[in-house]
């Protein structure tokens, strides 16, 4: 599975000082580990998959859908030239949703965990709580994580990581699915240990 | 965002004396003669003008004894009537003067000789502007101009009938007519039904005469109880009896139709009640409350075929604009809507209910309450003050119910809420708000019940009625803009139940009597949101519309943005100085197209197409085009360096979807690259892909400047450049072949700017448009386009096609010609075979909106029929048939209509024909004035905009200007001197036009060139020129600021299609054509070059793009070229772009004919 660059840092490097310094590697593709994409259709075919897999859960593929193709080829276009009001222009539709509703149906979300063999977590969750309460990055990790979150009383020993930063967690899951979303519209959380230094 | 809800008409309405027809709001020349002109005066809508009439003696020379038996020494033009100036009075109370008598100087556009006498032999008789050996009477023409001034309130309509004649209480009154095929614009049909049963037709009601002269009554064959005008010819109709009556025969020359059919209701026992018409479309509603349809109604057979029963049981259904409809149902009360009318489904699919809110749920209070009777004949039906609807808009049609004098009526202002988003360009309607706030916050007081009846018979009180405005709903069908149904939708609908009388509990809705939706323009398939109740977000805010309070927002959020800006710092700011490492090359975008070969036989060839785009180490990127292609098997290409490229121009037609590229090479030569695409879709991607990467090659992004230079093709595209600072450079100007010009969305056929960013264009309908600020639009979306300010546009053009007609002894005229004769349905030019039936609309993205219908406004007049006459094809044709005439030609028009989206807004609601802002001068800089802004409406009144500005470029409203005929076009140069063109030819010069007066105070003559009719003016800083009919530009010559006017005309050139001059005197041209090497094209933009202080008519012509090109405005551009440099950047340029020419070479390029090259 391919995992954005950020997250990569984040997961694996946000320790290390900076600049990062990446490996480059032009033989003994990890064959069994990572999918090969063959060429650069195959990337982006990947990258429209894990967008369609968002929208499934937002809107039930509502608003993908009913883009056109070249809609599509915008949001490609415009993360591989770097050209965020291409790619923006086109992502913002997305980001909607119904004004009768509060948030989206559910929330792409993935939890990776260095600790774990599971290559992450990934489970349906509603942003607004069945009393209409919105739910928010705590409830989300009690629910679908508990591990990651210290005990009430206990010492902190994870560090919830999207983007590089530490979001409260009391910020609401709608607002960081909407704002902190990575390109593929999935909101890539990594729980990382706590460094001791 | 439209300013439909507020249609006010800022400008006067202007009223002429002579002549009174009532077809034209201004008056026409003074070709008296043929106009026929009826003898009682008064009657007409606007009396006001006196004509002294003296005779020669011997003793005396002219004096004012006439001969016993001559006419009157004033009278009115016919003689016959005795009008001293002060006698002639206004007609009514709701009228003013505009200004003072004075005398006209004009005869049929010619200056007369002083004191604007006209010489005859005799009374009656011709006159003439000479003085002659035989000339025994002289008379002149005195005008004074009136103005219907009761606009925005309740203006009773005066009756100076006999009072036995008059009618008695109206029962029902319906406004409709206004789009009768071909009749004058603004003209509408007022009917009514009076408590016995009578039908009444107002006479003369049109726009500039909203009240009309005087009521006609119609005879029927039985009492009559409602009836209801649509907005084309259909007229019904309902009997106490329960049957309906269908008036036929109405038509442009006889709106008030030729006789009665009755058609009878679909079941015996319940008569028809009510009845509703729309364009084609019937609605009525018998006396059980069903609901019927009638089927097979159009123009042909306003009767219609049969009765279909509808779903449902109403008190009342309305049908509005687009044949939409509107009911009050019968149980509950409720509003409802008929969703899913098309014109290709005009039943529609469904009632659905309008959630109407109450004063508590409105978002803008008073603006838009307006109580409206609840007034039908139905009278059991509506409580005293019972809880009305408003319809509202202020269209004409909204006050087709008005009420009739037993019901409550209407207290309040029709006026449309001033929309939150639609009041931007439309001052009027927000300030007329302003108006009743009393009204609105005691809505319990208002039941007045005047009784608008006219006559002296019934005296209503004054009450502060407001507005009814009059400007034709016509266009609104015809424009839909991009949430115009919602907003005007919801204004519409938009109610204050003012029924205490019987109350309703808090939960309960109102109980509404009443729905007109003649305001209200709905398109269909349009998606409207007044069927659930709003949370109140709409979809663009949604996103910060999470119920979480501040407190929470802020710990958060602070918290996530301080991170960030952290991590930001930590991660980038240290590593600054690291390169960028980006690719060098990228392969963009392949495909395959289409390719207009270089060689003969030129033909369409397939291509492989690749555009291959690099970055360089600047970050800078560049990208080049690549055509392949195969000529004998062998494999070729072309490239194109899109740094070079200066335009990309579609070209749509009927059959490809083709754009042209050009460099400045390929606009000498006058052959583009040419390529065409399989679908719309794929073309527009090019054309986006293509524009970008030019846009980017040239570090050319986000909106225009200021000074930017606009241009129009004669597709209606809009492009812009961006004015180098050497482009006016005297000595070495920018060969304008190398202009850069990128597309801006949207579809125009006049723009017109100023230095200060405003920026206003006309479409082909007439419609004016302001600039938002935006760019992109149209095609050009994504990152080509601004995410805001762009707005859905929409335009309107006819396609004629001419029916010829050759006259043999036998049958008379006949679609039989002779074998050597045009087609028998032609084009213009009869070279072209164009029937009815086989013409498309112009391109792709053109459609239909009408039916094919006789164009009786061609020039040189038609007969009733629209049949024009000559001797031969082709001949000169004139609208009567003689014993010469052996053909017959008549010109028919369909309207298409086109929807794109671009950076304008619409600037309701007066239609424009021309349009001229302020040129700046250069060095004075925003000096707090308001933009000056004239412009000529499309029924050719000159006008002046008040309140422009960089920040309103829409400005507020709109001051009438008199003339004493209708104007063509008009220009205003930057010391506020203002320069029209009549459309008899001749040029006028406003006089005192200054940022105190804008609209200055006289018009002086200013006789045309010999023999020519002027058709364009265009003012610089100080440089006058003008554009005749036959192509020749003038130069006007000894302008001084002490004598403004000038003293003659000097030719320049000739060739020339639209002038344009700039702030800097400079005079740009579209020529009508010039000879590439390649190729010709046919109008070119076209610069005048060695214009010099001492020079002003300049030297010769510099070519740029061309080929289509139809509009330009260099009016912003006052940008000079830095003196002591200017010798060198000439140089460096041209060695910096690798042209092939060195200095001396670019001014070889500018050729010093003497003329645009002519072929």
């Amino acid at each position: 599975m391919h995992y954005p660059i950020g997250l990569l840092f984040d997961l694996l490097a946000s320790s290390s000082a900076l600049p990062w310094n990446i490996t480059v590697h032009f033989k003994s593709f990890p064959e069994k580990d990572l999918l090969h994409c063959p060429s650069k259709d195959a990337v982006e075919a990947h990258f429209m998959s894990c967008v369609k897999e968002a929208d499934a859960l937002k809107h039930k593929s509502q608003v993908i859908n009913e883009m056109q193709k070249k809609d599509h080829k915008q949001l490609w276009m415009g993360l591989q030239n770097d050209r965020f009001d291409q790619f923006w222009a086109i992502n913002r539709k997305l980001m909607e949703y119904p004004a009768e509703e509060n948030g989206f149906r559910y929330i792409p979300f993935r939890i990776y965990q260095t600790t774990t063999e599971r290559p992450f977590i990934q489970k349906l969750f509603r942003p607004v709580a069945a009393d209409g309460q919105l739910h928010t990055l705590g409830d989300l990790l009690r629910e679908v994580c508990p591990s990651a979150l210290a005990p009430e009383d206990g010492e902190k020993k994870n560090q919830v990581m999207i983007h590089g930063i530490e979001p409260m967690l009391e910020t609401p899951l709608q607002w960081l699915s909407e704002h902190l979303s990575y390109p593929d519209n999935f909101l890539h959380i990594s729980i990382i240990p706590q460094p001791t230094d | 965002m439209s300013s439909r809800p507020s249609r006010h008409r800022e400008a006067g309405q202007w009223a002429r004396a002579w002549p009174p027809l009532p077809a034209r709001p201004l008056g026409r020349p003074a070709g008296e003669g043929r106009l026929g002109f009826p003898a009682a005066e008064e009657q007409s809508p606007r009396p006001g003008r006196s004509a002294p009439a003296q005779r020669w003696n011997p003793v005396g020379g002219f004096c004012e004894k006439l001969l016993p038996s001559d006419r009157w020494p004033w009278s009115d033009v016919s003689g016959l009537q005795h009008r001293p100036l002060d006698g002639v009075a206004l007609p009514s109370l709701h009228w003013e003067w505009e200004s003072d008598w004075y005398v006209d100087e004009n005869f049929g556009g010619e200056p007369t000789e002083k004191g604007g006498w006209t010489y005859a032999i005799d009374f009656p008789a011709t006159y003439t502007r000479d003085k002659k050996w035989n000339s025994c009477v002289r008379r002149r023409r005195w005008i004074r101009y009136r103005r219907y001034k009761s606009r925005d309130s309740w203006a009773k309509i005066p009756s100076k009938d006999d009072p036995k004649q008059l009618p008695d209480p109206f029962n029902d009154l319906s406004v409709g007519g206004w789009e009768i095929t071909d009749e004058p614009v603004g003209r509408l049909s007022v009917w009514a039904v009076s408590l016995q049963g009578k039908v009444w037709y107002r006479e003369d009601v049109s726009h500039p005469n909203p009240e009309g002269s005087s009521w006609s009554l119609m005879d029927t064959p039985a009492e009559a109880a409602q009836i209801s005008c649509g907005p084309h010819d259909l007229l019904w109709v309902t009997l106490w009896e329960g049957q309906a009556l269908v008036r036929e025969g109405i038509s442009r020359n006889n709106p008030k139709g030729s006789s009665w059919s009755v058609v009878e209701p679909p079941t015996s026992e319940n008569g028809i009640m009510h009845v509703s018409v729309g364009v084609a479309v019937v609605w009525a509603i018998t006396k059980d409350r069903k609901v019927w349809f009638r089927r097979g109604v159009n123009s042909h057979n306003p009767c219609g075929t049969s009765w279909i029963e509808m779903v449902g049981e109403m008190t009342m259904v309305n049908v509005g604009l687009n044949d939409q409809v509107w009911g009050i149902s019968c149980d509950d009360r409720a509003m409802y809507f008929r969703q899913g009318v098309t014109p290709s489904e005009l039943s529609g699919k469904t009632w659905k209910a309008i959630v109407a809110g109450r004063e508590s749920d409105r978002s803008h209070s008073g603006s838009s309450l307006s109580l409206l009777s609840a007034g039908c004949f139905f009278g059991d039906e509506v409580r005293g003050s019972g809880e009305s609807c408003a319809p509202s808009d202020t269209d004409a049609s909204s006050d087709a119910e008005r009420p009739g004098p037993d019901q409550p009526v209407p207290a309040e202002s029709l006026d449309c809420p001033g929309d939150p988003k639609g009041s931007s360009a439309s001052g009027p309607g927000t300030s007329r708000t302003t108006e009743h706030p009393a009204e609105v916050a005691s809505p319990a007081t208002q039941t007045p019940r005047p009784e608008p009846r006219p006559g002296p018979a019934c005296t209503p009180a004054e009450v502060p009625w407001t507005n009814i405005d009059l400007k034709e709903p016509k266009k609104t069908p015809s424009h839909p803009l991009a949430g115009l149904p919602e907003t005007t939708g919801l204004s519409s609908l938009e109610v204050l139940p003012l029924g205490l009388e019987e109350p309703y509990g808090a939960d309960d809705h109102p109980l509404w009597a009443w729905v007109s939706g003649g305001g209200c323009a709905v398109e269909a398939h349009s998606v409207l949101k007044w069927f659930s109740v709003q949370l109140g977000l709409s979809p663009s805010v949604q996103t910060l519309s999470l119920s979480i309070t501040p407190a929470q927002t802020a710990a958060w959020r602070k918290q996530v943005f301080q991170q960030l800006t952290e991590r930001t710092k930590r991660e980038l700011e240290n590593f600054r100085h690291y390169e960028q490492a980006v690719e060098q090359s990228v392969w963009v975008k392949t495909g395959t197209l289409q390719w207009w070969c270089n060689w003969k036989p030129h033909k369409w060839v397939d291509v492989r197409v690749a555009l291959e785009q690099f970055t360089g180490h600047d970050g800078a990127r560049d990208s080049i085009l690549f055509i392949y292609y195969v000529v004998h098997e062998e494999k070729k290409y072309i490239h194109v360096f899109l740094n070079e490229v200066t335009a990309l121009v579609p070209v749509l037609n009927e059959a490809k979807h083709s754009f042209a590229l050009y460099t400045p090479e390929r606009t000498r030569q006058r052959w583009p690259v040419r390529l065409a695409a399989a679908t719309e879709q794929d073309m527009n991607d090019w054309l986006a892909l293509l524009s970008l990467s030019c846009c980017e090659s040239r570090k050319v992004h986000g909106r225009p400047s200021p000074q930017a230079i606009w241009s129009i093709t004669c597709k209606g595209d809009i492009f812009v450049s961006e004015p180098s600072p050497d482009l006016e450079d005297p000595a070495h100007p920018l060969p304008c072949d190398q202009m850069f010009w990128r597309q801006v969305g949207g579809h125009l056929r006049v723009v017109e700017a100023n230095s200060r960013g405003v920026v206003w264009g006309i479409g082909y309908d007439h419609t004016a448009w302001v600039y938002t600020g935006g760019y992109g639009g149209g095609c050009f979306q994504g990152l080509a386009s601004s995410s805001s300010n762009i707005y859905t546009q929409s335009d309107v053009k006819s396609v004629y096609i001419y029916e010829n007609q050759r006259w043999n002894p036998v049958t008379g005229y006949t679609s039989r010609g002779l074998p050597t004769d045009r087609y028998m349905w032609s084009d213009a030019t009869g070279l072209q075979e164009c029937t009815k039936a086989s013409t498309k609309p112009p391109s792709l993205q053109w459609s239909w909106v009408s039916d094919w219908s006789i164009d009786f406004s061609v020039p040189g007049g038609t007969d009733q029929e629209g049949w024009q006459y000559a001797s031969d094809f082709p001949a000169s044709y004139h609208g009567y048939k003689t014993m010469k005439d052996f053909v017959r030609r008549r010109c028919w028009a369909r309207k298409c209509k086109l929807v794109t989206s671009g950076p304008w807004l619409e600037v309701a609601p007066i239609a424009l024909g021309d349009v001229s802002i302020i040129p700046e001068s250069p060095g004075a800089s925003g000096n707090g004035h308001s933009v000056a802004l004239w412009a000529v409406s499309d029924k050719g009144d000159v006008l002046c905009r008040l309140g422009v500005s960089e920040l309103n470029p829409a400005g507020s409203s709109w001051l009438h200007v008199g003339t004493d005929q209708p104007f063509a076009s008009i220009s205003i140069g930057a010391c506020y001197q203002v320069w029209a063109v009549a459309r008899d030819g001749s040029a006028f010069y406003r006089g005192s036009v200054s940022p105190s007066q804008p609209a200055g105070d006289c018009w002086y003559h200013i006789p045309s060139p010999p023999k020519q009719r002027l058709k364009q003016v265009s003012v610089g800083q100080t440089a006058v020129y003008a554009l005749d009919e036959n192509g020749n530009l003038w130069y006007r010559q000894g302008v001084t600021p002490s004598y403004p006017q000038g003293s003659s005309w000097e030719h320049v050139s000739n060739n020339v299609r639209r002038v344009s001059v700039g702030p800097l005197d400079q005079v740009w041209v579209i020529a009508n054509k010039v000879q590439g090497s390649h190729s010709l094209s046919r109008g070119t933009v076209c610069h005048r070059t060695g214009v010099q202080p001492h020079e002003p008519k300049g030297q010769g012509w510099d070519y740029g793009i061309g080929g289509g090109w139809d509009h330009i405005s260099i009016r912003a551009n006052a940008t000079r070229a830095p003196r002591s440099a200017s010798q060198e950047t000439a140089g460096e340029r041209s060695g910096e772009q690798g042209l092939p020419s060195g200095p001396a070479q670019v001014a070889g390029a500018l050729q010093e004919s003497l003329g645009p090259v002519c072929c």
